[in-house]
């Protein structure tokens, strides 16, 4: 990544006028992201950093060059990482990379663009991509700058040190791939098959969790621990139940049954309407949404699991109870045999993932992943509360 | 001899948009609009839970996130017949409001500044004129400080001393087009930087009631989020001070620095008033954040954030607003990779639409695509409003507002027009669009603050904290078949979604969105789309340097294009797939 022109990244912040203070401050933003995975313990090898550490370390670092494409999308990823947090966050990103192709916010368009995305391919860069790569008819369904999405992505990959598929698009095809897949959506790790494919999820991801995964590579120049879908587990260690506010309340049997009812108003569980929290790998809870003023299921709608692979598929309908969702065979088990279904679930798409990443560490993960699900639900006896005072219809 | 210049990627679009023109003398003498992306999710949604499919059509866009998502749920809240409570509501029109604060702050500042804002020449001002400058506008915002234009011309002079440009490679900046002065520019690029940190902040309103931005979460029926100034697990008293304080924040925002900026930026282009006019019809169902679930003339609620009703100016009438009648919509798809059953030059009604695709076009890589043999070149419809070329967005609803009295539209508008020296039929513009972006922005952001939060306070007060309507939640209290339908006035102008369920599933779903009808290509009777029109339409569109195509830029962001907004139903094997018909 030797492509910064002069000096170390320290250098030229400092040349820049960014005071220690400001880049520690943004430092410790990172340092409390990175920290959500080591609260798995058995999974983390590596001891979250200080704020001290990941300054000494991305002070030392050259600046690279980025090249961040859209493809087939609805540009919401690239909308979520403009709201990535802290108020000096864009203007240290502005300094920390250089960012020659990005359809959203680039200066010029046409000629001029195109021949700023071939330079930036010819030298080693980071490649940040949102958005699909639609197959069927020759890819005729996302043509930019006369190439198909498939050669634009081809061409960006070539040389690229670290490819970041940001976004559930990207990862895996998203809404356009659901059921019929009119279009024939992959995602990034379906066509790069000779390179590690970080898979940032969902739809979108967290604004300051996409930060943080650059960050991180710049941080480390090693990409982060993976999961078996090839997520980064600082972030998708942890299912969005393992740390929900509401969790207490599922361990005591106290669920919502209807929306907006009393229970809905005291902040219990939302399990029964449709939450699919406990199928999730998520870091919604923990790093929440937007200067934390929320997150999902804070906010009384249920987790619709959009960092899971095929989520509009296997989740769907939304509202129903996790265990009656999903299309696989197998799975459509009793709510008493909750634990079953969820492990059902919280493996199915595993085995799915094409790329590179996954192939390193599946076997382990599926080891790992098989115990998860019970024990989390072992920790205590669900049984059902009277079902609060309600004057609303019935519940699906 | 004319020349051929492509425009491919447009950047600084929601999607995929290429642009293809014929110049000569320095003016563009013809121009094609080509959509160039395909998802295919009205079809994905066919035969799913009709209460799940504002999830998928809200993922059209993640720009204007919300407005799909809450088309959808009011098109089948109106076919199942579900009344939803005033709360939820008012929620919806906060939420509405918010996505205006926020979707037009950053099209002006993040997608369309840097066409008229030269970032290289920013680097040459001195701090001191740019305070000056910001005074002598009328500026009142807190960031035109001395301390905070020094500290940015020091971040700007630091990345050009860098040689390494990042989002500014390649900038078009020794183009003669730009023409304000440095200390202009530094002072936009420092509001390019506090708009960065407000629309950061201004989302945190859909967050509080939808969880998440972007693609905050809504609830067929009312909404999730249950409110009570009592409790602690609800949206209650430290929230509701949060969302007034967002609210304010937005005002000011709005008013002290966004207005401002742009009757100074474009006052000093008052040439572009004269440059990417339509021909003059214009159609707006309301000011912006209107909605209506199905007939507007009969809907059950009116907007808080729309004090006007429907309406359409033709033939250039800026005066008389006549009713808009939906029956008036037809599309055609002549110059589109579609076919229809009663040929291509046929004229259909969205109520009984065709979507049959038929990609006739060259294979990739493309060289020029406009000189197709059968006529064909973009992915989106033509729609017509009786036969008529009509502009919707904020340029359309602020001369319907203007024309139907609403006193606070008019005051800004006959203010801007005093001040920059023009006249109402000017804003029918490349510089008008832009001009009228920020001022609806205004009108929607205050009528927000004191009409809409207000009115949910005052419930509150009263005792009203129900935000949902369980009532038909279930399937088995839902007609077997139904349809409904939802008009809205969204960021980029009218959006209405129609739906048809049966059994409890969704059978038929159709989007007429407002990019389609901005971004259409020509139809049988060879008028030019909007775009197109506004390019070629009168031979006095400039571009001045074919390789820099920086005039176009200029207008066709003007419209804010939302591309995969534009997109409608994909099937690869050509078969029919959508057949819809609506009340």
């Amino acid at each position: 990544m030797q492509v910064w022109q002069e000096g170390t990244l320290g250098e030229n912040l400092e040349r820049a006028g960014v005071s220690r203070r400001d880049f520690l401050a943004f430092c410790g933003k990172m340092a409390a992201i990175f920290a959500v995975g080591s609260y798995a313990g058995a999974n983390s090898a590596m001891a979250a950093p200080t704020a001290e550490e990941i300054a000494t370390k991305l002070s030392a670092v050259t600046k690279p060059v980025v090249v961040w494409l859209q493809l087939q999308e609805c540009t919401g990823c690239a909308e979520s990482a403009i709201r990535s947090y802290g108020t000096t966050v864009e203007e240290i990103v502005l300094k920390l990379l250089s960012v020659e192709y990005f359809d959203l916010l680039m200066a010029p368009s046409g000629t001029a663009a195109e021949e700023a995305l071939h330079n930036a391919n010819q030298g080693p860069h980071i490649l940040v991509v949102n958005g699909s790569v639609p197959l069927n008819e020759n890819g005729i369904h996302c043509v930019i700058g006369g190439k198909t999405a498939k050669q634009v992505l081809e061409e960006a990959a070539e040389n690229a040190t670290h490819i970041l598929a940001m976004g559930a698009c990207a990862v895996w095809g998203s809404v356009q791939a659901s059921h019929p897949n009119p279009t024939g959506a992959v995602g990034v790790d379906s066509i790069i098959r000779n390179k590690p494919v970080i898979n940032v999820a969902g739809c979108p991801p967290i604004g300051d969790v996409m930060t943080a995964v650059i960050s991180y590579v710049l941080t480390y120049d090693a990409i982060p621990k993976l999961d078996g879908e090839g997520r980064p587990k600082f972030a998708y260690d942890q299912r969005v139940h393992d740390s929900c506010e509401r969790r207490p309340h599922f361990d005591a049997g106290q669920f919502v049954r209807n929306f907006d009812d009393e229970a809905a108003r005291n902040g219990w569980c939302l399990y029964n309407v449709g939450c699919k929290g406990p199928s999730t790998y998520s870091p919604c809870p923990i790093v929440q949404w937007n200067l934390r003023a929320s997150w999902p299921v804070a906010a009384g709608h249920p987790c619709i699991g959009c960092t899971e692979k095929d989520f509009y598929d296997r989740f769907t309908p939304f509202y129903a109870t996790l265990p009656n969702v999903g299309i696989e065979p197998g799975i459509e088990a009793s709510s008493e045999a909750i634990g079953l279904g969820l492990l059902g679930i919280a493996t199915a798409g595993v085995a799915a993932h094409a790329g590179i990443t996954a192939a390193l560490s599946k076997k382990d993960e599926l080891a790992q992943r098989e115990t998860q699900p019970l024990e989390a639900f072992g920790d205590s006896v669900r049984s059902y509360q009277p079902e609060p005072e309600t004057t609303q219809g019935e519940s699906n | 001899m004319a020349e051929r210049v492509v425009v491919d990627p447009v950047t600084r679009i929601e999607g995929h948009l290429r642009i293809e023109v014929e110049t000569e003398g320095g003016f563009i003498t013809n121009a094609w609009a080509e959509s160039t992306q395909y998802r295919g999710l009205e079809t994905i949604v066919e035969n799913r839970d009709p209460r799940d499919v504002w999830a998928f059509l809200q993922r059209i866009c993640g720009v204007c996130t919300t407005t799909h998502a809450i088309a959808s749920i009011v098109a089948v809240e109106d076919a199942i017949g579900i009344e939803v409570p005033v709360q939820a509501q008012l929620i919806r029109d906060i939420i509405l409001g918010a996505q205006t604060a926020h979707d037009h702050t950053v099209h002006f500042y993040h997608l369309q500044a840097l066409d008229w804002v030269n970032v290289v020449s920013a680097s040459q001002a001195k701090p001191e004129d740019a305070v000056a400058f910001a005074q002598a506008i009328g500026s009142t915002w807190t960031g035109n400080s001395l301390e905070r234009f020094t500290k940015v011309a020091e971040t700007v002079n630091a990345l050009i001393d860098s040689g390494q440009l990042s989002i500014f490679t390649g900038g078009y900046w020794d183009h003669p087009a730009y023409k304000l002065p440095p200390e202009a520019n530094l002072m936009a690029v420092s509001h390019y930087l506090d708009a960065l940190e407000f629309q950061r902040s201004v989302v945190r309103i859909q967050t509080v009631f939808g969880g998440k931005n972007p693609h905050p979460n809504f609830l067929v029926g009312g909404m999730a989020c249950s409110i009570d100034p009592d409790k602690s697990e609800t949206v209650n008293s430290v929230q509701i001070d949060q969302i007034r304080n967002w609210i304010n924040e937005a005002v000011t925002f709005a008013t002290e620095c966004y207005l401002p900026d742009v009757i100074a930026i474009m006052g000093a282009h008052k040439d572009w008033f004269d440059i990417g006019a339509t021909e003059p019809h214009f159609l707006a169902v309301g000011m912006i954040g209107a909605t209506f679930p199905g007939d507007p003339a009969a809907a059950p609620y009116r907007s808080t954030l729309s004090p006007i009703e429907p309406g359409v100016l033709l033939d250039g009438d800026f005066v008389n607003v006549k009713p808009f009648d939906p029956a008036l919509v037809t599309e055609y798809i002549s110059s589109a990779w579609y076919t229809y059953e009663a040929g291509d030059d046929a004229a259909v009604h969205p109520d009984v639409g065709e979507t049959t695709p038929k990609y006739t076009g060259k294979p990739t890589p493309w060289e020029w695509i406009a000189d197709a043999e059968d006529g064909k070149y973009t992915w989106s419809k033509a729609p017509r409003y009786d036969d008529k070329v009509v502009q919707v967005g904020p340029a359309a609803r602020v001369l319907v507002a203007y024309a139907s009295g609403h006193e606070r539209t008019r005051e800004i508008v006959d203010g801007a027009l005093s001040t920059i020296g023009i006249r109402l039929e000017q804003l029918n513009s490349t510089a008008g669009r832009i001009l009228c972006r920020a001022i609806e922005t205004v009108t929607a952001v205050e009528l927000m603050q004191q009409v809409s939060f207000p009115a949910f306070i005052s419930n509150i007060a009263q005792g009203d904290i129900e935000v949902f309507n369980g009532a038909k939640w279930a399937p088995s209290q839902w007609p077997s078949s139904c349809q409904g339908y939802c008009y809205t006035e969204v960021p980029r102008g009218t959006l209405s979604h129609h739906v048809t369920i049966e059994g409890g599933k969704t059978k038929l779903y159709q989007c007429v969105v407002p990019t389609t009808w901005n971004a259409a290509g020509r139809d049988p009777m060879g008028q030019l789309g909007p775009y197109e029109y506004s390019l070629a339409g009168d031979g006095n569109h400039p571009l001045v340097i074919p390789d820099q195509p920086l005039e176009i830029m200029r207008t066709i962001h003007s419209y804010d294009p939302c591309m995969s907004c534009g997109v409608h139903v994909l099937d690869p094997s050509g078969e029919e797939i959508t057949r819809l018909v609506t009340p």
